[in-house]
């Protein structure tokens, strides 16, 4: 098992709030990992610190085994590593088909600087990531008319259009409402089964347990556990930490399907 | 993937842009005859002043678009390349012992030092964003006029006169305004190009969300530097031949606030980030602004109408004639469309979710390629 994303004792402090403090995990080449933990925990913060929108005070990311602790959000991306955001960004002025070129890369078509944005390729793989996630008719409409849950989806396929080897998911089912959580969670297993790696951060128990090989918790910035779901959702420092009531009921492997 | 799933959405969408885009030639070379032959049916002196003005704010204002109005960074200082322009030619004339025609060589030259003036510029301002961008524009600004104020090589107050040209009376305008007219057209398909291209999405991107659009692998300050550079050198150019229209260069005229003012205002007025939005608010407000100051000899009337007509637009148009116009003219077409697909089909409510117009092609019977599509029908009845 090689790892695709490794931290390694990443401490933040913002003013007096400690939001990390010596956060080591892994996510798994191939794998889909989930990150958890309360509210505050600090979940967002090492996403930020992982994709070049932070700096850690201390402490060190590796992405397939390179440093890049410090790099530039735009350098991380070319790295092959994409995110979304919790709060969910597009572009609301941009076509959805605009949207999905904005990470491709310069066209080898004729034209130069001045060419066309995105050439044949970029516009068919766009098409078919729209396909994909279900959102291609509206292709030429402006993202802004778009409701939250397709926003989700087409920032999942704009994030998708560079074809990241690892894509950090922060909340992707935080308010959508549940036929589309099921379309979301059934794209990234098709996505995990062509070789994306994940790394999802998601308060819903049912979806995280169903989706996830392995689940990391995060409490006060520290990790207090890692391992295959089952045996996450009994630990006791884990049940005592965060999921509490929540996980009343056994959930099962697959429960994001049902 | 299905292949044919892929192809007929590509298909349906080609048909209507493709139609507007020769629709939209077509327009811009009528408009671009009608520019050709004025002059010859209006000779008078005055019109053609009134049409090199508008020419020059055509330019100027498309430039300043593709910077302000495609990023989204709201420059009030662009009256420094402006300005820039000016003073380079006006000093390499002097310099240089330039006289007649032989100054227009220089023209080249404004526009690669106001370019160049761009560079630092831009390294300066462009770290922040917003009202702060706002505000450091208009600082900038005035820091270069009082550098033309009180730089010895400027002339200071009294400025610098432009070398005569033994031009014939009557036709004195006509070079200038013939000049005027290559350059706006050149900067208008320029801008066109860039809008299209991998830069200009970029530059629509940070307007949207920079940080976000870093995250897929944009690079805001090469992307933004580039476009002000891109915006400096049209405007520095235009600023290097609106020196010999005018005959003289000072500091008030070089570096004036009405000027970055105007910019602005023709950007709101036509649209700011449209192709043709800011040309359109230069051909109107330009001539607009000339009467004014001929018909209000005192010189505040103008600038206090100036700014009523700033405040209207901002009110009555906030994003402009031409995207306003776009909407009515959308809504107005699916509102056709929808009685005559209503009249056709059956079960009218094909689409679920709202679903935006202008894409589901009128004839939907021919399409509903997409088997989802199909699916979808059956399935859910909603
Ligand atoms: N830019 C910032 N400035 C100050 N404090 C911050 C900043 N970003 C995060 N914090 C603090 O750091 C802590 C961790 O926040 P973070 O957003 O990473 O938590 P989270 O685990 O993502 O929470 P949630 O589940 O609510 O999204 C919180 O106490 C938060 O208030
Ligand atoms: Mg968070």
């Amino acid at each position: 098992m090689t790892a695709e994303l490794r931290t390694e004792g990443i401490s933040k402090a913002f003013g007096g709030v400690h939001a990390l403090d010596d956060c080591s995990l892994t996510v798994a080449e191939g794998s889909i990992t989930g990150l958890i933990g309360p509210n505050g925990s600090g979940k967002t913060t090492l996403f930020n610190i992982m994709t070049g929108y932070e700096r850690p005070d201390s402490g060190a990311v590796y992405l397939a085994g390179q440093n890049i602790t410090g790099a530039s959000a735009q350098k991380v991306f070319g790295l092959g590593m994409g995110r979304t955001f919790q709060l969910t960004r597009i572009f609301p002025r941009l076509t959805l088909l605009e949207n999905m070129l904005v990470a491709a890369k310069p066209s080898r078509e004729r034209g130069g600087l001045l060419a066309r944005a995105g050439g044949t390729v970029d516009r068919r793989r766009a098409r078919e990531l729209l396909e994909f996630t279900g959102i291609d008719q509206y292709a030429n409409a402006l993202a802004g008319t778009l409701s939250y849950g397709q926003r989700k989806l087409l920032e999942l396929a704009t994030v998708l259009a560079a074809d990241p080897a690892i894509v950090l998911l922060d909340e992707p089912a935080g308010g959508v409402n549940p036929s589309l959580i099921q379309t979301i969670a059934a794209r990234i297993r098709d996505l995990n089964a062509r070789g994306t790696t994940f790394l999802i951060v998601e308060h819903n128990m049912e979806f995280v347990m169903g989706l996830c090989h392995q689940v990391t918790v995060l409490d006060y910035g520290t990790v207090v556990a890692a391992g295959p779901p089952e045996i996450i959702s009994t630990d006791p420092r884990v049940l005592d930490a965060y999921l509490g009531a929540a996980l009343d009921d056994e959930p099962s492997p697959d429960g994001a399907d049902a | 993937m299905t292949s044919s799933a892929v192809r007929s959405p590509a298909h349906r969408a080609a048909g209507a842009p493709g139609h507007r885009t020769l629709l939209t030639s077509a327009g811009l070379v009528v408009l671009l005859a009608v520019f050709a032959i004025f002059p010859l049916v209006y000779s008078n002196p005055l019109a053609t002043t009134y049409g090199f003005d508008a020419l020059i704010f055509i330019a100027a204002a498309s430039a300043w678009n593709i910077f302000s109005g495609y990023s989204g960074y709201l420059s009030l200082g662009h009256a420094v390349f402006f300005g820039s322009g000016m003073y380079t030619v006006a000093i390499g004339a002097q310099d240089w012992h330039l006289t007649g025609d032989a100054v227009f060589a220089l023209l080249p030259l404004a526009a690669v030092v106001a370019a160049a003036v761009a560079v630092p510029v831009g390294l300066v301002a462009l770290r922040v964003r917003r009202h702060t961008f706002v505000v450091i524009t208009i600082a900038i600004f005035f820091i270069f006029q009082l550098m033309a104020f009180n730089f010895s090589f400027t002339g200071g107050t009294s400025g610098i006169d432009a070398p005569i040209l033994n031009w014939a009376p009557g036709t004195y305008n006509d070079p200038f305004y013939y000049l005027a007219m290559v350059i706006a057209a050149v900067t208008l398909a320029l801008s066109w190009l860039i809008r299209r291209s991998r830069f200009g999405l970029h530059l629509r991107a940070i307007r949207d969300d920079e940080d976000r659009a870093r995250s897929l692998g944009v690079h805001p300050m090469r992307v933004k530097l580039g476009a002000l550079v891109v915006s400096a050198l049209i405007t520095g150019l235009v600023g290097g031949l609106w020196y010999y229209f005018i005959g003289a260069v000072h500091p008030q005229s070089a570096f004036d606030p009405l000027f970055d003012l105007q910019l602005a205002l023709m950007g709101f007025f036509g649209g700011l980030g449209t192709v043709f939005g800011p040309a359109l608010g230069a051909l109107i407000l330009e001539p607009v602004q000339q009467w004014l100051t001929v018909q209000f000899t005192n010189d505040y009337l103008s600038e206090i109408l100036l700014g009523a007509v700033f405040l209207l637009v901002i009110l009555f148009l906030p994003r402009g004639v031409i995207p306003t116009l776009g909407e009515r003219i959308t809504a107005w077409r699916s509102r056709a469309r929808d009685r005559s697909v209503s009249e056709t089909t059956a079960d009218g409510g094909a689409a679920p979710e709202a679903a935006p117009p202008d894409l589901t092609a009128p004839g939907t019977s021919a399409g509903a390629p997409a088997s989802r599509t199909a699916g979808r029908r059956e399935g859910t009845p909603s």
